[in-house]
């Protein structure tokens, strides 16, 4: 009998990345059920259903159509200001929604991850499928009211670029599970970051320049240039904004920094997640 | 089969005491700059033993402390301990939901781990939806549950409300489905800490029958924390007693039942079973000591339900005549159940004398007593020491199956049925 073959070990210590993939595939079904979970369990005992999935999205442009164009005055060229408005609130709250969605993993399941085991990994990846699926559908939306536009008329066309558009998305995902990721691990004992968390999404909507764009932000306030040229954030935004309405500034070096950028985050949030999954009911 | 499939080497595992603040981050930058510098953890050399009982000295405690174990394979195995022995953390770390800080554990096959039934279960969901949520949290598959589907659900008798959202179950039926799902979990390891304890008489049952079949039919390997000696006496093969944080004794069920509980009376923590102060009295009679124990066996040993009961009662009363001793009997909450005299018996000499007051077995019911002593001349109280003993009548083992909670009242006694 083979007495030193064992199945696993349980230590104090543990690698620096141990994603162990084989285990989170053993557990796809769980992902599958917290994905379909966290799509059904919004619109339970709701009149309007997954219509809501529409209704926020639609709303936000208008008012920032209103607040942006109308009443500031920022340009957005020949492009219709509430279809330029929807492209940027679209590809925002993907990566918003994969933030705070993660930034709460450890904190939000105590309960749960208190009882039980599986990968900890599941709960974030599958808050990011599911947001996943609800940014297909605010597409949906956006797709819908492109057309609309194309049809009455207006000049507007998306460009070769629009190949990148999966690349573009895995980047929305990435930094938002990173840097969601760390958030949740720098939670779990000291709780200061939850508090900023808050107000600090709605601040970095405005630094990457999803209200208006980049352009119009450099003229009007050319001493932070810096700040929007640098958030990686802004990269994405506008260049969604480019390859869909042919409307923007895109450089390849500014999204090969964003390509970096993501994945040097999510990297980062991947060891430090792994490090604080293993003891972190301890001190939640 | 008598291969191991789990070692626990040297675990351990410190926590610390008080609140998380500004102190504790003054200890969290030491111990990264101690291991910044590749230098062991500063406080893994300190730490408290875990007495809960005890004032608080240090910032540390170790909540376990260098358990080793074995388990084989298709053994069940109790863990046995006081609150705030350990026995929680230690199967926290078995069930891998926190890591030790020292030592490690081999392991030869999937652990499934039942701290809590229902983890989980979200209130906006369905019954079968549910199901196959905490089927998969507990760690099966689809297709897994989809086979057990059926009999899960007749299982846990909630047919008819099965596509009814859970949050409109009544509390029992949220925990029938829930102890239904995870009684269908077939991992090579089983780890349950007292979920046997809910439900109604009739699903207690049916709970402990399910645990007798996956542990004896099936030949699972299980690991069983439990307060209720009568199912670790019926389920277990082998059990390690935990005593503050450290594995203090190991050895068959019954050993380690009755080692655990003498635990209690040794120390007196507990119970006070035996009363040695000196009472003085004007009247110059005194109490020498007073105390019960089981016929057969010394003061150390735990009061079944099974033994005879011996009161012994060692006064000396150098002057007065007629006396009449007398004990009160109360439960728990204070009540008075009976009070019995030696008036017909005999009266007290006037000498030192030990007397003895046998009350038969299986009259009381499992529970705590307190015991008033007193001492009249017929016509007025003389003497009276309140709450002068107290003791713990523990439940005899019951037979496989059946309900192991307590009946209502104080008293059980025997009498002849025709």
């Amino acid at each position: 009998m083979k007495q030193e073959e064992w199945l696993y070990e349980i230590t104090p210590k543990r690698k620096l990345i141990d994603l162990n993939l084989k285990e989170i595939w053993r557990y796809r079904d769980l992902l599958i059920l917290f994905v379909k979970r966290d799509i059904v369990t919004v619109y339970k005992q709701t009149i309007l259903g997954p219509l809501w999935f529409f209704i926020q999205p639609l709303f936000t442009s208008v008012i920032f159509t209103l607040v942006f164009s109308n009443i500031a005055g920022l340009k957005s060229g020949v492009i219709p200001s509430f279809l330029f408005n929807l492209a940027g609130i679209t590809a925002w709250n993907y990566f918003k929604e994969c933030l705070t969605g993660t930034s709460n993993t450890f904190r939000g399941n105590a309960a749960i991850f208190g009882k039980v085991y599986f990968p900890r990994a599941i709960m974030p990846l599958s808050v990011t499928i599911s947001n996943l699926l609800k940014f297909g559908i605010q597409l949906s939306i956006f797709i819908g009211f492109y057309l609309y536009y194309v049809l009455i008329g207006k000049d507007i066309s998306p460009n070769f670029y629009l190949l990148l558009f999966p690349v573009y998305v895995l980047m929305m995902a990435l930094m938002g599970l990173g840097l969601g990721m760390c958030i949740s691990a720098f939670t779990t004992k000291y709780r200061d970051l939850t508090v900023l968390v808050g107000f600090a999404t709605s601040l970095l909507m405005y630094v990457s320049a999803v209200p208006f764009s980049l352009a119009e932000a450099i003229k009007k306030v050319p001493e932070l240039s810096w700040a929007f040229q640098y958030n990686p954030i802004t990269q994405l935004i506008e260049g969604f904004r480019f390859m869909t309405l042919d409307y923007g500034m895109f450089t390849w070096g500014g999204f090969i920094y964003a390509l970096v950028f993501s994945i040097l985050l999510f990297l980062v949030g991947l060891i430090v997640f792994n490090k604080t999954e293993k003891n972190f009911i301890d001190t939640v | 089969m008598s291969d191991v499939i789990l070692k626990a080497e040297n675990i351990s595992k410190q926590y610390r005491l008080g609140t998380v603040g500004t102190g504790t981050l003054s200890h969290d930058l030491n111990r990264w700059w101690h291991q910044l510098r590749g230098k062991e953890d500063p406080y893994t050399k300190v730490g408290a033993v875990n007495d809960r009982s005890q004032k608080a000295t240090e910032d540390y405690v170790w909540a376990i402390k260098d358990i080793s174990f074995e388990v084989k394979r298709g053994e069940v195995l109790g863990i046995i301990g006081k609150n705030g022995a350990g026995k929680s953390t230690l199967l926290k770390i078995l069930s891998r939901v926190t890591g030790p800080t020292t030592g490690s554990i081999k392991t030869r096959g999937r652990i499934a781990s039942l701290l809590e039934v229902g983890t989980g279960f979200h209130p906006e969901l369905t019954g079968r939806e549910n199901v196959f949520l905490n089927g998969a949290i507990l760690g099966m598959t689809k297709a897994e549950v989809n086979e057990k589907l059926e009999e899960i659900i007749s299982f846990s008798g909630c047919e008819m409300y099965i596509d009814t959202p859970v949050k409109r179950y009544s509390s029992g039926m949220r925990v029938r489905l829930a102890f239904a799902v995870a009684a269908h979990l077939e991992p090579e390891i089983l780890v349950i800490d007292e979920v046997l304890a809910v439900g109604d008489a009739e699903f207690q049952k049916k709970a402990i029958g399910k645990m007798q079949d996956i542990s004896q039919g099936q030949g699972r390997t299980v690991l069983f924390v439990s307060h209720n000696m009568a199912s670790v006496k019926s389920l277990c093969t082998r059990a390690i007693v935990l005593e503050n944080g450290s594995s203090v004794f190991e050895g068959t069920t019954d050993e380690s039942v009755s080692y655990y509980l003498s635990l209690g009376n040794d120390k007196g923590a507990d119970y006070l079973r035996y009363f040695n102060k000196k009472e003085f009295n004007q009247l110059k009679f005194q109490l020498i000591n007073f105390g019960v124990r089981a016929r057969t066996k010394d003061y150390g040993a735990p009061l079944l339900r099974t033994d005879d009961l011996y009161f012994e009662i060692n006064f000396i009363n150098p002057k007065q005549k007629n006396l009449i001793l007398s004990l009160r009997f109360k439960d728990e909450q204070g009540n008075f159940i009976f009070v019995t005299t030696s008036e017909k018996d005999f009266q007290l000499k006037e000498e030192a004398q030990l007397i003895h007051m046998c009350v038969p077995k299986s009259f009381f019911n499992q529970g705590v007593f307190f015991v008033d002593i007193q001492v009249t001349n017929g016509k007025k109280l003389l003497f009276r020491k309140k709450d002068a003993i107290s003791f713990n009548i523990i439940q005899e083992q019951t037979a496989l199956g059946r309900w192991m909670g307590k009946t209502p009242g104080a008293l059980k006694p025997h009498f002849k049925w025709y």
